[in-house]
């Protein structure tokens, strides 16, 4: 399954970012090989509005099947679900470990939001 | 005849209350006085001139809706849209209204001509008069955050031949750029604090890359410090008023009422704060 991790940075080894629309990296990873596919630059991490169904929609166009990450907003829940892209929550350290933890079944996997609209624009907010 | 904006960096500083005294003072001696109320976020100055309505009109701004059965799913709506409010996954559109600024680009650009618009409301205009003043004003409807479609609709109502007073909103982003575009003049209300001081710097940086001749008001003149006055002496400002923390003034206000209609010296003093403005708007504007 490909599956895009939310990130600080590139690469397996770099840190999950619990923020899903706001993340600055999304690291797509096959989960059966565990090798590491692309790392995509969220472009829209800093965008005032929308960010959640926009890197929903960056993702799906990557062929994106599930997403692990910390939290999701409504509207990143509402786009990712138009995509049919499966959420799963409760990553943390790299993007290494997460992938092992959904390998173990050990993430949550969720079809609402888990925390409230705009709430990834209070942490880590750059301008 | 002149389009006169009251704006300020800082809320708070009493903008309502020169653009109402200023309108007010003004009206024994001219005809043709209006008062526009472009802070449509938090519009106020009908509490203190308490028009009649005659006309109100709902105003909105067109979004898209998208025709699925001809819509390809090719992106392209999403890719020109810089407010995010569209986002295409597999076989569906996403619409966030919210975001959306009615530019239009989405169903111009659309291939398939798969995206019709339609009006989405944002809030009301209202005109009508307060005696001899005329009134309009924006409102716009709670919880929206697109404000300068509502703004570009009350100024609309500006009559050239009247001396149009303009009360903008605070801060210095797209709704005050709206309400003070195209004016002949901006007033600056201020106040002698730390953050008066900080947000007018930020707005008379706006005026002046709008090329606006200005000038400044600093009301509760008497508290805090001397560093706003010094600051419109370096910038070439104009202090064109002074109003001090006054308690006549703050109870007046309280109660809903304009000092210029109890007090005859503060109705001089608006008069000359006119003069000043339209002795200064020609000083500015001569090359």
């Amino acid at each position: 399954m490909k599956l895009a991790i939310s990130a600080q940075g590139e690469g397996l080894n770099a840190q999950t970012d619990q923020r899903f629309g706001r993340c600055p990296y999304f690291v797509l990873v096959d989960s059966e090989s565990g090798e590491l596919l692309e790392s995509v630059r969220n472009e829209s991490a800093g965008a005032a509005g929308g960010a959640g169904p926009q890197s929903a929609q960056l993702l799906s166009h990557r062929g994106v099947e599930a997403v692990l990450t910390g939290n999701v907003g409504p509207k990143a829940a509402h786009a990712l679900k138009a995509g049919r892209i499966k959420i799963y929550t409760g990553v943390e350290g790299s993007v290494c470990a997460a992938v092992q933890k959904f390998n173990e079944n050990k993430l949550i996997a969720v079809s609402e939001a888990t925390t409230s609209a705009h709430s990834g624009m209070q942490k880590g907010r750059q301008r | 005849m002149i389009n006169l904006a009251i704006a300020s960096g800082k809320g708070g500083t009493g903008k309502t209350t020169v653009a109402v005294n200023l309108a007010l003072a003004l009206i024994p001696d001219y005809d043709n006085v209006e008062l526009l109320d472009c802070d449509v976020e938090e519009p106020n100055a009908h509490l203190f001139l308490k028009p009649e309505f005659e006309l109100e009109k709902a105003v909105g701004i067109p979004v898209p809706a998208v025709d699925h059965d001809r819509c390809t799913f090719c992106g392209r709506c999403s890719e020109v849209c810089m407010f995010n409010a569209l986002a295409v996954l597999k076989d569906q559109v996403i619409i966030l209204e919210e975001l959306c600024h009615g530019c239009g680009s989405c169903a111009y650009l659309c291939p398939e001509k798969a995206i019709t618009e339609y009006n989405r409301p944002i809030g009301t205009i209202k005109s009508g008069s307060a005696g001899k003043l005329k009134f309009g004003g924006g409102y716009l409807n709670p919880g929206e955050a697109m404000s300068p479609p509502l703004i570009n609709a009350v100024k609309k109502m500006i009559q050239p031949d009247h001396i149009s007073i303009i009360d903008a909103p605070p801060g210095t982003s797209c709704p005050v750029v709206s309400a003070v575009s195209g004016c002949d003049y901006c007033l600056l209300v201020t106040e002698p604090t730390p953050f008066g001081l900080n947000d007018l710097d930020l707005a008379s940086q706006m005026v002046s890359k709008l090329g606006l001749p200005a000038g400044v008001v600093i009301n509760r003149s008497d508290l805090g410090d001397d560093r706003g006055e010094k600051y419109c002496r370096h910038a070439g400002l104009p202090v064109l008023q002074k109003i001090p923390f006054d308690k006549e003034l703050a109870g007046l206000y309280a109660r809903g009422e304009a000092v210029v209609s109890h007090n005859r010296e503060w109705r001089r003093r608006f008069k000359a704060l006119f003069s000043g403005i339209t002795g200064n708007k020609k000083e500015v504007s001569r090359p």
